[in-house]
């Protein structure tokens, strides 16, 4: 420690806070301007579809006994080929999660066999009363590709009789 | 002479000038502090309330005013009531002295760009400058909390103690001047500013001045993370911007005095023919030196409470001492020997071999207690 250090040190910090004021700002003007989320954010759940429209979902409820946060709330019924909703037999008639207990875990998404919760990278969820905090179906549930894969839909009979998908590569 | 109503018109006008642009320039300095803090910290600042974040000042007053006043029920509600206005008067009062230019013809007269030219203009200063700590002592009082009673008297002793140093630094630039007007302390720095006569007399005022008006690294009286506001804790509403606006306007009005005294106060290029230029210098001047405020603020952590008594009456107090006994040797020597070379030599050269000593007793110091 030299004599003058303590005045030294005093004068290196003025000038590195002095040469931080041309650099550049860090911030992202935030509704105009997002930042990307990270691969692996956990967001707001999405109910995802197959590519044929048909949705993943088949109202097993291993979600709902997976959650930690007791927040989800499944209610199953039975898939007609004249009214299908998912593959196989049963389909989620009421699909809710109350996003004031979500912890985001994300062991719902572990729990799914048939990959249907998927926690997504929307994280700007905001509520006027605790009712709207619980999300429904509907509006978890991803939009259709196009207008005519719309659920329920009539299908061919004895197609879709599998609920669960065949495993391609049972290594995966 | 005093039956003249327009003179009596020339000073309201005058006054209504300085108190107005005071309260603007409390306004503005908030923006500016947080937009240069934010620079500091590579953030941008507030940029949403009008172009650049202009009209956030105006967006801030109309919170503060509609923001409910609370009273706690145990404070002493007169002393509470007045505690701000205490504070807050002084602080536009003591812009009174700071001259803005020399005059100028308008209106068939001379109009003097200053609202008083008082010849005891600083010792006004001193005075009013102590005022200001009633303010806040009897705000730390009236709350009935502790924090704010802790603040209150943190503050008191601080500001006591930092006064003397202070005091001695004003006499320094008294001497160097030979008069106690402002008007003339910036006349005798037509050739020279006294910063460059007397460098560790400006450094001592500057720190002396921080302390004054609390600011860091001196902001004891409302360290946020010991005394939550501090004197101002239990406050809300309108009567926390009195408090916030003192705070901002001494920051100011401390600027200009130490720009008068050691930075030639409204002297600059062409000044003498057209003295409407000398606001305008005056305000450069107070906005560099507010930046450095500010930067200083953004840089150095707060200085421990113990450490900055001792530091006011060990270090500050015999350098400021020192200071204006070298200061008053060298004008002497000069008259006496009709050498000009102890002045314009004698006095910054060993002025500053005694704040280079101070330094290494600094030094020693530290090192007495690290070991």
């Amino acid at each position: 420690m030299s004599v003058f250090e303590p005045v030294v040190e005093l004068i290196r910090g003025l000038l590195t806070s002095g040469k931080i004021i041309f650099e550049k700002p860090v911030t992202f003007q935030y509704p105009e301007q997002k930042r990307e989320v990270r691969p692996r954010f956990r967001g707001r759940h999405v109910l995802k579809r197959y590519d044929n429209g048909l949705e993943k979902c088949i109202g097993c409820s291993l979600c709902a006994a997976a959650c930690p946060a007791d927040a989800i709330f499944v209610e199953a019924s039975e898939n007609t080929d004249e009214k299908r909703f998912s593959p196989g037999e049963r389909y989620a008639s009421t699909y809710e999660i109350n996003m004031l207990r979500c912890i985001y875990c994300g062991f719902c998404e572990d729990a799914c066999p048939t990959e249907a919760i998927v926690l997504g990278d929307n994280y700007e969820l905001s509520f006027y009363d605790r009712r709207s905090a619980i999300y429904t179906k509907e509006s978890l549930l991803e939009s259709v590709p196009t207008v005519d894969m719309t659920t329920p839909r009539k299908v061919e009979p004895n197609v879709y009789k599998r609920s669960v998908p065949e495993m391609k590569d049972p290594v995966d | 002479m005093l039956s003249d109503w327009t003179l009596w018109l020339e000073w309201l006008i005058k006054a209504l000038v300085v108190t107005l642009a005071l309260l603007t320039g409390f306004a503005y300095l908030t923006w500016y502090e947080r937009r240069a803090l934010a620079r500091m910290q590579a953030r941008i600042g507030p940029n949403r309330a009008g172009p650049q974040g202009l009209l956030q000042p105006i967006a801030d007053a109309v919170k503060l005013i509609f923001k409910e006043e609370l009273t706690p029920g145990k404070a002493d509600k007169i002393v509470f009531f007045w505690a701000p206005v205490i504070t807050l008067v002084p602080s536009i009062i003591i812009a009174a002295v700071v001259p803005w230019g020399t005059a100028f013809n308008a209106f068939g007269r001379t109009i003097t760009l200053r609202v008083a030219d008082l010849n005891v203009g600083v010792l006004y200063i001193m005075s009013i400058a102590s005022i200001a700590v009633y303010g806040i002592v009897l705000a730390g009082w009236s709350s009935n909390n502790k924090y704010a009673m802790l603040g209150g008297l943190r503050s008191s002793a601080q500001m006591i103690s930092y006064e003397l140093a202070l005091g001695l630094s004003f006499a320094t630039s008294i001497v160097l001047a030979n008069s106690m007007s402002m008007m003339d302390i910036v006349g005798a720095q037509k050739n020279l500013w006294f910063v460059v006569v007397q460098p560790v007399g400006a450094i001592i005022f500057w720190i002396a001045t921080l302390a004054e008006v609390n600011r860091a690294p001196f902001d004891m009286p409302e360290a946020e993370q010991e005394l939550t506001a501090g004197y101002h804790s239990e406050y809300s509403g309108m009567k926390f911007a009195l408090f916030f606006m003192a705070e901002y306007q001494k920051m100011i009005v401390v600027c200009a005095i130490l720009a008068t005294l050691y930075f030639g106060g409204f002297l600059g290029p062409f000044v003498d023919q057209y003295p409407l230029l000398g606001p305008v210098y005056l305000l450069i001047k107070v906005i560099v030196l507010l930046f450095v405020m500010i930067w200083v603020r953004a840089t150095w952590p707060r200085i421990r409470y113990d450490r900055l008594m001792s530091f006011g009456w060990k270090i500050m107090l015999p350098l400021a001492l020192a200071i204006t006994f070298i200061t008053a040797l060298g004008i002497i020597l000069q008259q006496e020997l009709h050498n000009d070379l102890y002045y314009y030599l004698g006095i910054p050269v060993v002025s500053i071999l005694a704040g280079l000593f101070t330094v290494v007793m600094v030094y020693r110091e530290l090192r007495r207690k690290v070991k």
